[in-house]
């Protein structure tokens, strides 16, 4: 059997056997089981990558598979990774085991917590092995409806409101994708060439400029909200906060690189004439959503809010490379969404762990942890400064990468931006110090605190796999950003290709 | 007639048999035996679905009154399917003493209007159509008014008995302006003289409206709320399943065999219609608080997405309409079993009373949830599937816009199928219904329909062999 089929098999065959465990300690192991086994066969897959490539396999997607599925519609199940998806993949797997073991303690209703929790797990892995549009986007839709009900049934505060409003606000973007990617299906191929729902296809076809600049739009900000695309982001602080710990992770770790990696592989990737021209609108838009992030996440008082506000400016900062077309600043988008990933669901966890404990969230209430619970707040350190970007961590690899590609283009519009973006980087660290001052250092605020208890083993094997992942690519990111450099070079290409070129508007 | 001329309207002729069985098998039992014609009931229907679908002859018949192809027969088949399964899941209610006196007409009552509906998928002239037409109305509005010490039932049946009749009346002069045009009512033979001279535009208009009618298509949906709120919940289901599919089946057939000619105007005629139906199915969902006016309400807005199918006007369009039918019926199935269920078991029929059903029934709300997550286009069930692939249909025309409008409307219908499992799911509540087992009959519907949502979207066989049997206009 194909190695990337087995990332669906395995999630799914997890969730049957949850189905038929009884108590709360044998599901939660089950859970446990299967996504360690889903973890190690994401390290088995990047070794095999790294393999295939060292020796010499220049294919641009490797493991390939491809079974006809609706042969009317010519849509397959097709499936293979590059570089890229790779990354991705190992980004959801670590993320997913350690969220798994962060609601270790869910005890109401957790055999469907579980079930949800994984088949969320299912879309995210079935998306990123995808070629196939048409499977890549059912994928996606997988993904994004169990969040409907895990905000829902086991969130907190306003959970039925920002349920709702995530889930819609969701839903109405893959509506917008919708139509773009039926477009893009039906410009796949020259007149009287058989159509094709297949990435790599479409790609070597050059879908016409007109229809290019109507389908752009749909599918960038289809994609685009999921990445929480200003003035679309709206959905995100309010589901992040609602949403129970593990939620918040996948989510804010996963879920919203579907949307980053979407824009890229499917609107820059395939439309890239639109992109150019285009490109300026939505550089404002992202570059408003990295400030506008920034400055959000300083007015806050929640934990969870400040986090979300600063996952909008994260991931505006990932769209925004995106948009800059160029190698070093793609490179850049790629290691940003995995250091997002890593540290935001780092951060959501151990707010969750926190929370736990103290029972508020609000950082005014709360004071001095360091001298009680100081495990968990040298994490939250280490989650912050690797969050504003501090040398040694992922954060700055990932940051810098995409300044440098930003800066590179000459031109007054591109740097303006880029000036502005770079100013979050300031911003975030005020956010992030003032935190870490409040919430860590100063005296106990309550007597209570005093006996917290620090990590249990399990709230400590969490922590530390993501601690291990932001410190080992903040170490030695050139192997991560060799893989995804070459896999870089078919969309450079194709981008080059492009006849239209940036407009700027001064 | 020859023994193939039999075998070609077999489906016909077996219902026929089997509707006149029960009305002799009723006769001689005794009262206290009457409940017994249910099991009977069943088994004949389930013989007669199974010799459906044995092979098919194709061929005309009555000098080209009645025809069959693999295509008519395969949307009959469709529709025994769906039969099949209202009749399992109407059990637990026909059974209860209140419908003592009148078993075996339920069912001699809903095999004729089947009839009727074969009669008018097969039809191959305008006056087999309208016969088969009224022949499924009529007894239609009996069922409606079933239960007719309900007022509330009675008026269903008298409110559809009228509509119905005036929705004819449209119809039928319609037809006859075709007549006077054309001088012949055989489709084959109008096709060649429809052209869009003003009076057959208006033949084309006063026929779209009459079947917009049937098919309960806005603005002419008024009568179809008050008829789903009132009727047995059984034929409400059977309403909105079984008699939109097959309207909205010869509708298609129609305008593609017999109205190609002016394509041109059918299909703005429909895009008006569809975005009308659309937006104004949704908006009065959303604020439905009683299940059968909500499911009402959801399904005036499917029927808009179903003629985004149908405007399409190729191969792909008529194979995408009626995908889109088969998984609609059985989603739609899967919803109504459940209210059926919950109705027999306690009769309670308000949102607000499904509140926490998850805690005490959760086989049932598990459903329910497949349901409305194919209703409303959510993978990995089969709805999603019907739902894009009609969204692919029309955008192969070139539709984008009103592809747009309808992703955006099924994303506000996601709105209120979610409030359904908002209620089972989230919202707390002190008395939930209590759990309870449906009789095994029951059950096995509410399986089939389950396995249907499952089964459909995922396996591509089906779609592949309606494709396989489908024809466009171009």
């Amino acid at each position: 059997m194909n190695i990337l089929t087995l990332f669906v098999i395995v999630p799914v065959l997890t969730v049957f056997f949850i189905g038929f465990s009884k108590t709360m300690e044998r599901i939660r192991l089950v859970a446990a089981i299967g996504m360690g086994i889903q973890l190690l066969l994401a390290a088995y897959l990047v070794f095999a990558y790294l393999g295939e490539r060292s020796a010499g396999n220049m294919a641009e997607m490797l493991f390939t598979y491809d079974a006809l599925w609706f042969p009317s519609l010519n849509i397959h199940y097709a499936v293979g990774v590059d570089g890229i998806s790779v990354a991705m993949i190992a980004l959801t797997a670590v993320v997913v085991f350690a969220g798994i073991f962060a609601s270790w303690e869910v005890n109401f209703l957790s055999k469907e917590f579980f079930i949800s929790l994984i088949l969320l797990a299912t879309g995210v892995f079935g998306f990123f092995i995808s070629l196939d549009l048409f499977t890549m986007f059912l994928f996606y839709e997988i993904a994004v409806i169990p969040m409907y009900l895990l905000i829902g049934i086991w969130g907190s505060g306003p959970k039925e409101y920002s349920a709702m409003k995530l889930t819609l606000m969701l839903m109405g973007g893959s509506a917008l994708l919708t139509v773009g990617l039926l477009g893009i299906y039906f410009f796949s191929a020259p007149e009287g060439q058989p159509l094709t729902w297949n990435l790599l296809e479409i790609a070597k076809n050059t879908i016409p400029v007109e229809m290019q600049r109507f389908l752009f739009p749909f599918t960038f900000i289809g994609f685009g909200i999921l990445g929480a695309l200003f003035p679309f982001h709206t959905w995100s602080p309010d589901g992040h906060a609602s949403a129970p710990t593990a939620v918040s992770m996948l989510h804010a770790g996963v879920l919203m690189k579907l949307g980053g990696y979407g824009a890229f592989r499917v609107a820059i990737f395939l439309m890239p004439d639109a992109a150019q021209e285009q490109a300026w609108i939505f550089l404002l838009l992202t570059a408003t959503s990295v400030l506008y992030g920034a400055f959000g996440a300083i007015f806050q008082k929640d934990l969870k809010y400040i986090n979300a506000y600063s996952s909008v400016s994260h991931c505006g900062l990932v769209l925004f490379a995106i948009l800059m077309m160029n190698q070093t600043a793609f490179n850049g988008a790629i290691l940003q969404m995995i250091s997002h990933g890593l540290m935001t669901a780092l951060f959501f966890a151990l707010i969750g762990m926190i929370y736990g404990r103290t029972h508020t969230r609000m950082i005014n209430e709360m004071g001095g942890l360091m001298k009680v619970i100081p495990f968990l707040s040298v994490v939250y350190v280490i989650a912050g400064l690797a969050s504003l970007g501090l040398p040694g961590l992922s954060g700055f690899v990932a940051e810098m990468t995409i300044f440098i590609g930003s800066f590179q283009h000459q031109d007054t519009f591109h740097r303006v931006l880029t000036i502005m973006a770079t100013a979050s980087i300031v911003v975030t660290a005020v956010y992030i110090l003032r935190v870490v001052g409040i919430l860590l250092l100063g005296p106990v605020k309550d007597d209570h605190y005093l006996h917290l208890k620090d990590a249990t083993w399990f709230e400590r094997l969490s922590t530390i796999t993501l601690v291990v992942a932001i410190a080992g690519i903040g170490i030695a990111p050139l192997w991560l950003s060799d893989m995804i450099n070459i896999s870089l070079q078919p969309i450079i290409t194709k981008l080059g290709m492009a006849t239209s070129t940036f407009v700027s508007i001064f | 007639m020859n023994i193939n001329d039999f075998l070609i309207m077999r489906h016909e002729l077996v219902l026929v048999i089997i509707t006149l069985l029960l009305l002799i098998i009723d006769l001689a039992m005794k009262p206290s035996q009457k409940k017994h014609i249910i099991p009977v009931a069943v088994v004949f229907f389930i013989i007669h679905t199974v010799i459906g679908y044995l092979p098919a002859f194709s061929g005309t018949l009555f000098g080209g009154m009645y025809q069959s192809n693999a295509l008519i027969v395969m949307m009959k088949n469709v529709i025994n399917t769906g039969v099949l399964i209202i009749l399992l899941q109407s059990y637990g209610w026909l059974i209860k003493p209140e419908n003592k006196e009148k078993m075996s007409e339920f069912f001699v009552i809903l095999l004729s209007t089947l009839i009727g509906m074969y009669f008018m998928i097969s039809a191959g002239d305008f006056l087999m159509f309208y016969l088969g037409l009224e022949t499924a109305s009529i007894p239609l509005a009996a069922l409606a008014a079933y239960t007719h010490h309900r007022t509330k039932s009675a008026e269903a049946g008298v409110k559809f008995i009228l509509s119905s009749a005036l929705s004819s009346g449209i119809l039928l002069f319609g037809l006859s302006l075709i007549y006077g045009t054309t001088g012949s009512i055989y489709f084959s033979d109008v096709t060649f003289s429809i052209t869009d001279s003003p009076l057959q535009v208006l033949a084309l208009l006063l026929f779209v409206s009459g079947m917009a009618f049937k098919i309960s298509l806005v603005p002419f949906h008024l009568w179809t709320a008050d008829v789903y709120e009132g009727a047995p919940t059984s034929v409400t289901s059977y309403f909105s399943v079984i008699s939109k599919g097959s309207a909205s089946f010869v509708f298609m057939l129609i305008l593609f065999k017999v109205f190609y000619p002016v394509m041109h105007v059918w299909t703005e005629v429909l895009y008006t219609l569809s975005i009308t139906t659309m937006v104004v199915g949704n908006l009065f969902a959303l604020r439905q608080k009683n299940m059968k006016r909500f499911l009402a309400f959801s399904s005036i807005a499917q029927a808009g997405f179903i003629l985004l199918g149908i405007m399409a006007g190729s191969k792909i369009g008529m194979t995408s309409v009626i995908y889109f039918v088969l998984t609609y019926i059985f989603s739609n199935l899967g919803a109504f079993g459940v209210v059926i269920a919950i109705e027999n078991a306690t009769g309670k029929l308000s949102m607000d009373s499904y509140d926490g059903l998850y805690k005490t029934n959760p086989k049932l709300s598990l459903l329910m949830m497949l349901a409305m997550f194919s209703l409303a286009g959510i993978p990995p069930v089969a709805g999603f599937f019907g739902k894009f692939f009609l969204f692919t249909s029309a955008a192969s025309a070139g539709y984008y816009w009103l592809v747009l409008i309808a992703v955006l409307n099924a994303t506000v219908s996601l709105y209120y199928y979610l409030l359904v499992v908002k209620a089972m799911f989230i919202n707390k509540n002190d008395n939930p219904i209590p759990t309870f087992n449906s009789d095994w009959v029951t059950r096995t519907g509410l399986v089939l329909s389950a396995l249907g949502i499952f089964v459909v979207g995922f396996w591509s066989q089906i779609y592949e062999w309606i494709t396989f049997i489908s024809v466009g206009i171009f």
